[in-house]
Order: C-alpha cells, then structure tokens, then sequence
C-alpha cells in the first residue's frame, strides 16, 4: 500500500519559522503538510514576555506548528491581553474559532530567576484543562516553552509530547565530522564528538544520558559510549575485524552489536562495559543492524541468509529466527516502534529507497516517503514521528514523517552534511 | 631489518588499539532534570591515531622495498568488485596471489585489508557488505599460503569513498578492497 501527500507547502508557517529561527539555527525546520483534523488553537502573548530575549509564546506556536496537529488561532489585535482565566473574554475567542486558548506570563523574581506561569483553557466549557507554574532561569526559558507545549500537545491530542525531548546526528564538513546533540527543534545544537573520521550509528542510551556510536578514528569501526553528562567515553567493542550497528537493550545494561571477529558480521550481546560477550545469530550470511523490542524479549535485524537483504526477528535468549520481510528484494535498517507493535525501515523499490512501516500482527506495509534516497530511520518516543536522513539536491539533510504520513518536517544545518540521526527518550521527570 | 621494523609497527598498532577511553565516573548518573539544557559537556576531539612509523636507523641505502617498487606487482593494493558482489573478477587474481605469497615467504608481515562499497543503500548494511569484499580478499590468501594471523580484515562501508561522485565511474571506484601492510 502506498499513500501520496498531496499537502502544499504552508508558506506562512515557512516564514514565520525563518524569522523565529534566524538568530540561533544550526538546523533550520520546514514543514511540509498538515494533519487531517487540527486542533484549532489560540496562544495569547504571555504577560510580560514582550521584553524577554526568548518569547515563550514563540517556542509553544512553533512546536505546536511542527506537529501538524494543531492549526494556530490569530490572537493578535487585543486591547488587553488575558493572563488570568477572570480576565478571558471566551465570546472574543469562539468568535475567531478557537476550540483552546493557552494564557500565561512571565515575571521577573528577586533572585533573578523567571516566574512562568501557564494555564490551557477549555473555550467552549470556559473550564480550565491543565496549567503550570515554573521558577527558571533565562537559559532555561526554551525548554520551559517546550515543556509548556508538552502539555497542551498531550491535553488535546492524548498522546505523549516530545518536545522537550532531544536529538542525535552527524554533520560532515569536508573532512570534518561531528556527532552532535541538539533540542528536538534544531536549537542549542552541540557538539559531542568531532573527528576527521567517520562517525556512525549513533544511539542514546535509554535514560538519555549516553550515547553509543562507531567511529574510524583508529582506522576501522570501533563502537564507543560516551557519557552526555561527564564527555567521558568507553570502549564498548573494539574486537579483530569491525565492530559496528550498536542497539541498547531496554534496561540500559546490554549492547546488541555486529561483530567480524569470528568470521562474516554476525549479532553479538555485550554489556555496557565491554563485559559478558555472547553470540545471538549463527549464519554464514551477514547479520547486521539489531534493534531491540521495548519489552527486551526480541532482537529484529537485517540479514540476507535467504539470498537478499531481508528483515528477521529472533528472541534475545536465541532460537530459530524469523522472516518478516517478504516485498522486494532489498528491506533493510529495522527498528521497533516505542509500542512494540511494529517496526520502520527502509525499503528498496526500482532502485529507489523510502521509509516504510510494517505491523507485526497485520503484516501490512506502508511507505511513508518517496523521496527515494533515504536512510537511517527512527521513532520519536511517542511513535508519532519517525526521524530519517535524506537528500536535497546532494546534500544531506535530516526529515521527519509522520507515522500515518501526513506530516513532514526537513531540517537543514547552514552548512554540510546531516545523516544519522536518532530520537532521544522522554526525560523521566518530565 | 624490514621484518624487524613490521614487528615494531605491529606491536605499536595493537598498542594504539588498546582502550584510552576516559572511565565514566561512577557518580555520573544523577542528571540534574530542572528545565533546561546544559548537562551536555565540551566536545571530545580525536585525531586519527596512526601507528608511529618506524624508520630504520642507517645511513646505507635501503634496497629496494617490493612493496613499494611501482613496478613490482606487490605496488598494486585495491581489488575492484561488481555492484552486490564479493567475488574477486580475474584481473585481479594475479596480485592478491602475488601478496599472498609475500606474506607466506615474510611470516612476520601482517596486512589489513579495508572493504568499501559505493554510497547506495544502508550505511550499516554496507559496514556488512565491505566487510565480505575484504573477507573475499582473505580467503583467497590463505588458500595461497597466508597465515590467519597476518591479515586483519576491517570495513570502511561507503564511509571512506575514494571518488565522491554519484555516477557509476565513482561507485565503481569505491566497490574495492584495499590492502595496507602494517606500519604503512
């Protein structure tokens, strides 16, 4: 099955995302497409934030834009902005057809830290959904507003928010790589790892604290952690031959990893720390990319045993695996949903190569891109969006999909190549 | 001397293997969760860590290194593969039999061989598939007389293309094992 986006591009979300990111951006975000059923929703300027160097306001519209689930309510031309439910003259918002009105403000404290305050009203009912308080510090008004649109993303929609969540990538620049971490909306990127080798395959630890990654500093793929919170960094599998394709199990304590040292790229599992090393695929054939199911019972994988690359799963504790690809000659890159229910990877079809998403139990297909050159697919935690490298016109830039294929979102560095990306977890506090 | 020097260099690769990664600190793992970024530390730089050369320490003339000579067979390194394939085409039959005796008449010689593929497809499925052209390389070898001991066989995947182009004459270029004698 294949669906086609008919969407054109919102040319007034473009140039309202250019402006808001012209002063910080290393990645640069383009929406393309829109969801079937937008909440439509109100953001009042919050109270007092006109004078900030971060407007709040700003950072919430942009999330909520960037989903594509949300259709942004002018509410611009009042004579007295609502910062208190009592001050909300709900007549003025159900006449503009808003469903959802977000109010607030920001107040400046002794101690120098911001006061932030934020309530999500019903306009309809004119009953309060949800609201927050917040003491923070300027530097941490960009994540509030994230944390903000976490909320009102997760009131009206019923799902988990990840916009305060981070990413993972590599950007090459001639001969200059650097694996990178930055906010899920491109901002406040920073760079983790820079090398004149390649790096690949990076992977957050599921805590959020590390990552895992290959890099060829030493002349062949050694996978290494390196801790977010320290930079400090450990070996994890550096054997004879390559060492590549890292996966975390679920509890954080295990690796799934390809190793050559006993022959063709095989799955091995080893703990965190280079300990406890066993085997999991025993093939002749190349077995490569693990993922590991979000309950830790399953390892799927790329293998081409039967003659072509082909996607298998097997139990962690071994056992006979199994095919679960069958269309085209070429399905590889596997990674399981957060949900566990099915899995995206990238399918080759006429030479051309498209994210795709197969459910376990339907075993049906769905290819979400057509753009044909895309790579390295993943989910957000909330399953919602599925994170890929692609192309434009030779340079490669990281894209984002929908999970039903509705909504698509391109990010670009100013300069060089992105690839590799990966999803970060949700902060457990959040 | 040259199989005293190959000793060096390979005593100082299998040095340069060893782990120098900074040990994470135990008390890491309290992560500070207030709104807001922060916690991410400066960035690691790392320089490619070459093994150090050994020179040999003498004033007379070296005799002619075979490895080296561009007119010794030995001169040729990069063996070329078809599109999704590891099987080595007959023209280059005559120098991976060539290193392989070179490495069965110097037992103290030790190669790697780096697989590569063209920029198509899965970066990981590439690490697999440059993997099996370098693989392919050993194979024949140690049928030849090479010892298992002497070659490391490692991937670069589409990492490393020699051609940077997207035309069949630059994917062709990058579908190559290349051989690299320790210490070079």
């Amino acid at each position: 099955m294949k669906i086609y986006h008919p969407f054109p591009i919102v040319l007034s979300v473009l140039l309202w995302l250019s402006l808001a990111t012209a002063a910080y951006a290393q990645l640069t975000i383009e929406i393309i497409g829109g969801g079937a059923n937008q909440v439509p929703i109100a953001i009042a300027p919050f109270k007092g934030e006109e004078t900030l160097p971060q407007k709040v306001t700003a950072v919430v519209v942009a999330d909520l834009v960037r989903s594509g689930l949300f259709r942004i309510v002018d509410s611009g031309g009042l004579t007295a902005i609502p910062a208190e439910p009592a001050e909300v003259q709900y007549p003025v918002w159900t006449a503009r057809g808003a469903d959802a009105l977000a109010i607030g403000s920001v107040s400046p404290l002794p101690n120098g830290y911001w006061d932030v305050r934020f309530r999500l009203l019903d306009v309809a009912k004119q009953a309060q959904l949800t609201g927050f308080a917040y003491q923070v510090t300027t530097q941490q008004l960009r994540s509030t507003a994230h944390k903000i649109a976490d909320a009102i993303y997760e009131k009206l929609t019923g799902d988990v928010g990840v916009f305060g969540t981070r990413i993972t990538y590599v950007v090459k620049q001639g001969t200059r790589f650097e694996l990178q971490v930055a906010d899920a909306d491109g901002y406040g990127a920073q760079t983790v790892l820079a090398s004149n080798e390649p790096i690949i395959s990076p992977k957050w630890s599921p805590d959020g604290t590390r990552l895992a990654y290959v890099s060829f500093e030493r002349r062949k793929p050694i996978i290494y952690i390196q801790s977010l919170l320290t930079g400090g960094r450990t070996v994890a599998a550096n054997f004879k031959g390559s060492n590549s394709a890292p996966a975390w199990s679920p509890d954080g304590r295990r690796l799934a990893v390809v190793l050559t040292k006993d022959g063709n790229s095989q799955i091995y599992l080893i703990n965190a720390d280079g300990g406890n090393l066993s085997r999991l695929t025993q093939t002749g054939t190349i077995d490569t990319e693990p993922s590991f199911s979000p309950d830790g019972q399953w390892v799927i994988f790329t293998s081409d045993r039967g003659g072509s690359p082909q996607i298998y799963r097997v139990p962690v504790g071994g056992g006979a695996p199994e095919r679960l690809t069958f269309e085209g000659s070429y399905n590889v890159s596997p990674r399981y949903a957060p949900d566990g229910k099915s899995f995206v990877f990238i399918q080759r079809n006429g030479g051309r190569f498209n994210v795709a998403v197969q459910d376990f139990v339907s075993k049906q297909t769905q290819v979400l891109t057509e753009n044909g050159i895309d790579e390295s697919p993943s989910f957000a935690p909330n399953g919602r969006i599925i994170l890929y490298a692609t192309e434009i016109r030779g340079r490669g830039i990281l894209a984002a999909v929908s999970s039903d294929g509705r909504v698509r979102q391109r990010f670009s560095a100013e300069i060089g190549d992105v690839r590799e990306p990966a999803w970060g977890p949700i902060s457990r506090s959040q | 001397m040259r199989k005293l020097i190959f000793s060096i260099a390979a005593l100082a690769l299998l040095a340069g293997c060893a782990s120098q990664g900074a040990k994470e600190q135990p008390g890491a793992a309290v992560e500070d969760r207030t709104p807001g970024v922060g916690e991410i530390k400066p960035p690691v730089t790392v320089k490619p860590d070459r093994a150090p050369v050994a020179k040999p320490v003498t004033s007379k003339p070296i005799v002619a290194n075979p490895l080296k000579d561009p007119n010794n067979i030995l001169s040729k390194r990069s063996v070329y593969f078809d599109y999704d394939s590891s099987v080595i085409k007959d023209e280059f039959k005559p120098a991976v039999t060539a290193h392989a005796r070179y490495l069965s008449q110097n037992r103290s010689a030790k190669m790697v061989i780096q697989g590569n593929t063209d920029e198509r497809g899965s970066r990981e499925y590439n690490i697999a598939l440059g993997q099996r052209r370098a693989d392919s390389v050993k194979q024949m070898m140690l049928l030849l007389g090479a010892q298992e001991s002497q070659i490391e066989t490692v991937s670069f995947g589409e990492e490393k293309p020699r051609a940077a182009g997207k035309d069949e004459a630059s994917f062709s270029e990058n579908r190559r094992s290349d051989i690299v004698y320790a210490g070079e």
